[in-house]
C-alpha cells in the first residue's frame, strides 16, 4: 500500500476543496432553509423576521415558531398538494414502467449490433432540453393543437377535447420526460440475465407467459425498483411539467412552493414547504441508494 | 412465441414513436409560415429569420453559453478531486458522509436547490456583503454545485475501473505523485472527464428552475427567456429556436459518442 501515490498533504487539498464547496453550497443552504422555515413573514427586505435579536447587547433572543408547519398540516391546500404530488408521481412511474419494460426487454433481446443504436436513441432525448420536450407537448395537446386537429379533420370528434392543462397532460409529461430513466436500469438488469433459465423453464413445460412471470420478472425486480425510484423521486418535486401542462387546479408541491415564493413572497412558508418536500424525497432516495449499494456488493 | 415477439416489437415501435414524434412535430411546425402555430399554411423559414434578428435571444444565448462553459469547467475540476478524495478515504464513515453530501444535489428537487441557494446568497449578502447583486455569477455558482455532483459520479465510475497497478508502476519507477497523475491517471480519465464536462454543460444550458431563483436583474439566461415565453403559450419563434437547440444537442452527442467509441476501440487495439 505504501506505493499508493500522493498520500500526503496534497490529499488534504484534493479532498478539502470539494468538501468546503459541498459544506458551503449544499449543507449550509439546507440549514438556512430550515432556519427560515421557523421565521415569520413580514414585508421588507429580507421578507422574514430575524431569528435572533440582540437586546441591549447581551444575550441573543431567539425567535422561533412552528406556525408555518402547523399551517402545512392544517390547511387543505397544502395537504392536497403533498398528496397529489405523491399520487401523480406514483401513477406516472407505473405508466412509465408499463411502457419502458417491453422496450428494455426488446432492446436486451435484440442483436448486439442494433442494441447500441437502440440504446443511444433512448438516451438521446435526455440530452435535449427538458423544457423544450415539455413545451413540445403544449403544441400537440392544445385545443387547436395537433391531436385535436387530426381528430376534428377525421370527424372523430365534434368539439376539441380538453387535453392541455389537465392532470392527464401532467402524467403524460412526466412519463415522457423520465422514460429513459426507466428503460436504462431495466435494460441493465435484463442484459445480464441468463436466458438459459428461460429455456430451462420452457423445457420443464412452462408456457412463455408463465416463464416470464415466474423467471424473468422476478429476476428483473432490481432494475424495476431502480427505474421506478428514478422516475418517482424527480416527479415528486416537479415544477415545469405541472406549470406548463397542468391546469390551475393541478396542485403539486413544487408548484405551490413556487407560488408561495414568487407570487405571495412568503419565504418562510416556502421554506417550510421545501423542508416537507425534502422529507418526502428523502425516503425513496435512501431506499434507492440502499438498493444500489446492494447491487454493487452483489 | 410468435405473438409475444410481435407484442414486444410493437411496444418497441410505440416507445420510440412516443419519444420522438413530439419532437418531430415541433420541428415540422417550426417551418410553418402561419402565425397561428397550429394551423399549417405553407413551408417557410420565416421564423428562423425573425429569430436571428431577435437581439434578446442572442444575448441570452451568449450569457447561457458563458455560464455553462464556466460552470462545466469548474464542475469537472471539483468532480475530479472529489472522485480522487473518495477513493482515498479509508474509514467507512468519512466516505459515507462525503458520498451522501456529493449525491444530495442529485436527488434534491430543483425548487428546493434553487430556494436554498437563493437563501444562502441573501444570507451571505447580508452578513458579508457578498454577493452584492445576484446575476450571472450566482447562477454559475449554483450550476457548479449540481454539475459537480454529476461530474463526480461519472468520473468516479471510471476511476474505480482503472487498474491501480498502472499508478503503482509509475510510482515504483520513481514518478512523483503529481507526475503520475498528469502522465498516467489523467490521460486514462480523460474520456470520462470529457463526458462529465458535456453533461454539466448540457444541464447548465437547460436549467430554468434554479436560475429563476438565483438570478438577479439583467441576468436572463436562454431557458429563462424560453420559459417566460412558453408560459404564455405556443410561439413560432420558440419553435424555431427549439428546433435549432434540439438539432445542435443531437449532433453534439452523436459526435461525442462516436469520438469516445473510437478512442475506446483504439485503447482496446493497443492492448
Amino acid at each position: 500500500m505504501s506505493g499508493r501515490p500522493g498520500h500526503s498533504c496534497s490529499g488534504v487539498f484534493v479532498a478539502g476543496v470539494p468538501l468546503v464547496w459541498l459544506l458551503l453550497f449544499v449543507l449550509l443552504p439546507l440549514l438556512i432553509v430550515f432556519a427560515i422555515s421557523l421565521a415569520e413573514t413580514r414585508t421588507g427586505s429580507p421578507p422574514y423576521t430575524p431569528l435572533f435579536t440582540w437586546e441591549a447587547g447581551f444575550l441573543p433572543r431567539i425567535h422561533v415558531q412552528a406556525s408555518n408547519y402547523a399551517l402545512l398540516l392544517s390547511d387543505r391546500l397544502y395537504i392536497d398538494a403533498f398528496l397529489s404530488s405523491l399520487r401523480i408521481a406514483a401513477t406516472s412511474s407505473f405508466i412509465a414502467l408499463l411502457i419502458a419494460y417491453p422496450m428494455a426487454y426488446a432492446i436486451a433481446r435484440a442483436r448486439e449490433s442494433v442494441r447500441t443504436p437502440l440504446l443511444m436513441l433512448v438516451i438521446l432525448p435526455f440530452w435535449t432540453s427538458f423544457l423544450i420536450r415539455v413545451y413540445a407537448w403544449t403544441g400537440i395537446l392544445n385545443s387547436n393543437g395537433f391531436i385535436n386537429n387530426v381528430l376534428l379533420d377525421f370527424g372523430l370528434i365534434k368539439a376539441p377535447l380538453p387535453l392541455l392543462h389537465t392532470e392527464f397532460a401532467v402524467h403524460l409529461g412526466i412519463v415522457y420526460s423520465y422514460l429513459p430513466f426507466m428503460v436504462l436500469p431495466i435494460f441493465a438488469v435484463l442484459e445480464k440475465l441468463d436466458w438459459t433459465y428461460l429455456e430451462a423453464a420452457a423445457d420443464l413445460g412452462a408456457r412463455p407467459l408463465k416463464a416470464f412471470l415466474r423467471v424473468t420478472l422476478p429476476l428483473s425486480l432490481p432494475g424495476i425498483f431502480a427505474g421506478v425510484l428514478l422516475v418517482f423521486i424527480p416527479a415528486l418535486g416537479e415544477f415545469i411539467v405541472p406549470e406548463l401542462l397542468g391546469g390551475p387546479d393541478t396542485l403539486m408541491v413544487g408548484r405551490v412552493l413556487w407560488t408561495e415564493f414568487f407570487s405571495n413572497r412568503d419565504w418562510p412558508l416556502a421554506s417550510a414547504l421545501a423542508i416537507g418536500l425534502l422529507v418526502l424525497v428523502l425516503v425513496p432516495a435512501i431506499v434507492f441508494f440502499r438498493l444500489m449499494r446492494k447491487e454493487e456488493a452483489a | 412465441m410468435k405473438n409475444r415477439s410481435t407484442f414486444v416489437l410493437s411496444m418497441l415501435v410505440f416507445g420510440y414513436a412516443f419519444l420522438y414524434v413530439p419532437i418531430v412535430i415541433l420541428i415540422i411546425y417550426s417551418f410553418n409560415d402561419s402565425r397561428l402555430v397550429t394551423v399549417w399554411s405553407h413551408f417557410s423559414a420565416r421564423w428562423y429569420g425573425e429569430l436571428f434578428k431577435n437581439a434578446q435571444i442572442g444575448e441570452a444565448l451568449w450569457l447561457s453559453l458563458r455560464v455553462a462553459a464556466a460552470s462545466a469547467t469548474v464542475s469537472v475540476i471539483l468532480g475530479t478531486s472529489a472522485a480522487f478524495a473518495m477513493r482515498r478515504m479509508r474509514t467507512l464513515f468519512s466516505r459515507g458522509a462525503f458520498e451522501a453530501m456529493v449525491t444530495t444535489p442529485l436527488i434534491l428537487p430543483e425548487v428546493l436547490t434553487g430556494l436554498s441557494l437563493l437563501l444562502l446568497f441573501v444570507f451571505l449578502g447580508e452578513t458579508l456583503g457578498w454577493p452584492g447583486q445576484r446575476g450571472a455569477l450566482t447562477i454559475t455558482l449554483a450550476h457548479i454545485t449540481f454539475g459537480m455532483a454529476y461530474a463526480t459520479v461519472v468520473i468516479r465510475a471510471r476511476l474505480s475501473q482503472l487498474d491501480p497497478a498502472l499508478e503503482e508502476a509509475a510510482a515504483d519507477l520513481g514518478a512523483t505523485p503529481w507526475r503520475t497523475f498528469r502522465r498516467v491517471t489523467l490521460p486514462l480519465l480523460l474520456p470520462a472527464i470529457f463526458a462529465a464536462w458535456l453533461l454539466a454543460f448540457t444541464l447548465s444550458l437547460d436549467d430554468v428552475v434554479i436560475a429563476s431563483f438565483v438570478t438577479g436583474p439583467g441576468a436572463t439566461t436562454l431557458p429563462l427567456v424560453i420559459f417566460s415565453s412558453v408560459r404564455l403559450g405556443v410561439s413560432p419563434q420558440i419553435n424555431a429556436l427549439a428546433t435549432l437547440l434540439v438539432l445542435f444537442a443531437a449532433c453534439t452527442i452523436l459526435t461525442a459518442t462516436l469520438i469516445l467509441r473510437r478512442e475506446e476501440m483504439q485503447a482496446k487495439n493497443m492492448k
